[in-house]
């Protein structure tokens, strides 16, 4: 039971905390259709997070999605460091969302048969939504990485930046050998593996490389965080903490 | 008040004119969203699925579709989220399909499940019926739509996607 609260959790943190940082964008964009794309994928990404936190509560009588999400500390949060990291300019946004949202979409659809069904339900929808995201990230990977000498370096620095972050989406939890022995999920090391394979080609594609050294920042899924989760955190939180306890919207 | 008896057929029919929020000229019945209507010991109960996880309209469509229940007489009217189905855009009606593109939508094809960026990119044009489109962003208004234009009546117009 541990075992899946805590992936529950992993993953419900990674979707809020992203979709929080895609929201960002909103207004925001390089061209209006980059605008209305984050603005579209930020909205599905809080729709995951609290799909995931809904499990919780139905199914581990956790506090309901709205506490969970709004009222734990950031040494509570089990995101991974990326999806925490402020936005940058454009090109930083865009590799981590290409990174991302691979991992993203390989672990829902490993997911969709998992011996846990309430998540293997939610994994079977989530992911034909998540086509989207990762069409969308390979779409402008490929185009800015073949654009301009500025576009591709920019691409380039950008992945040499965020790379070490990426591999801490998977960091092993203490639970890895249940979760696979109960076939509730394969484990972060066959995701990785995975998402490596799926990458690699369309990285590629893109005339970009993957940086050859690699050190995983890892801690994000044990609860520590760089220092841009707290200002987020906060941020978040911010309408919620004005309400008197039980206002209902 | 007297009990109205439980008549499936004369609740199904009332939710034809419950009408997508996002897309005011479609109904649930028609979007595929109805999964059951059921008696229950002391009432109804209507099953129902969202087409996106993060539809923003749910509540307020699980409210109309309790509301328009109730307007036919019958009491404790309950309306569930389906967890054993899930949506997809095959669901859509042929009916659903006509009123998509009077709308002004282009409409998904069907794929049973299987299909890729050239699907998702092509779309006929719902204004002058061309094949000659392309694609200009796989995001739109609201979740369900992408955005296209058609060179042949050079006219922008947005998709309901296929998913």
């Amino acid at each position: 039971m541990e075992a899946i609260k805590n992936l529950l959790f992993r993953m419900a943190d990674d979707e809020l905390i992203y979709g929080h940082r895609m929201s960002e964008w909103t207004g925001m964009g390089p061209i209006m259709e980059e605008d209305i794309a984050y603005s579209s994928m930020a909205q599905d990404k809080i729709g995951h997070a609290l799909a995931n936190y809904s499990i919780l509560e139905k199914e581990f009588q956790t506090a309901n999605p709205d506490k969970l999400a709004f009222f734990r500390k950031e040494n509570e949060m089990m995101n991974c460091q990326l999806v925490e990291l402020s936005n940058h300019e454009y090109d930083f946004s865009l590799v981590r969302h290409f990174l991302f949202d691979h991992a993203d979409f390989i672990r829902y659809e490993m997911l969709s048969t998992s011996s846990f069904a309430p998540l293997a339900q939610l994994s079977k929808k989530i992911k034909g939504e998540l086509k989207y995201h990762v069409l969308h990230a390979d779409t402008w990977l490929t185009r800015l990485g073949n654009a301009t000498d500025e576009s591709h370096v920019r691409m380039q620095s950008a992945l040499n930046e965020l790379w070490n972050y990426a591999l801490g989406i998977f960091e092993p939890s203490d639970f890895e050998a249940q979760l696979i022995a109960e076939k509730i999920f394969d484990g972060e090391k066959v995701l990785q593996q995975k998402w490596i394979e799926k990458i690699s080609p369309i990285i590629e594609k893109a005339n970009l490389k993957i940086p050859t050294s690699s050190s995983p920042v890892y801690g994000g899924r044990k609860g520590y965080h760089t220092d841009q989760l707290q200002p987020l955190l906060t941020e978040m939180a911010e309408v919620i903490s004005s309400e008197a306890e039980g206002t209902e919207w | 008040m007297p009990v109205t008896v439980f008549n499936k057929e004369e609740i199904h029919k009332s939710l034809v004119e419950v009408m997508d929020p996002e897309i005011p000229t479609l109904s649930v019945v028609d979007m595929g969203m109805i999964t059951g209507v059921e008696e229950t010991v002391t009432g109804v109960r209507v099953k129902m699925i969202p087409t996106f996880t993060a539809c923003p309209a749910l509540r307020v469509i699980k409210e109309m579709i309790k509301s328009k229940v109730e307007s036919l007489g019958y009491e404790n009217v309950e309306v569930q989220v389906d967890d054993s189905i899930i949506w997809n855009s095959d669901r859509i009606t042929p009916n659903g399909k006509i009123l998509l593109e009077n709308f002004g939508l282009g409409t998904p094809q069907r794929h049973a499940g299987n299909f890729g960026l050239e699907e998702i990119a092509h779309s006929k044009c719902p204004h002058c019926g061309s094949e000659d489109t392309t694609m200009n962003s796989i995001f739109g208004s609201t979740l369900c739509r992408s955005t296209h234009f058609c060179f042949s009546c050079k006219q922008a117009f947005e998709r309901f996607k296929p998913v």
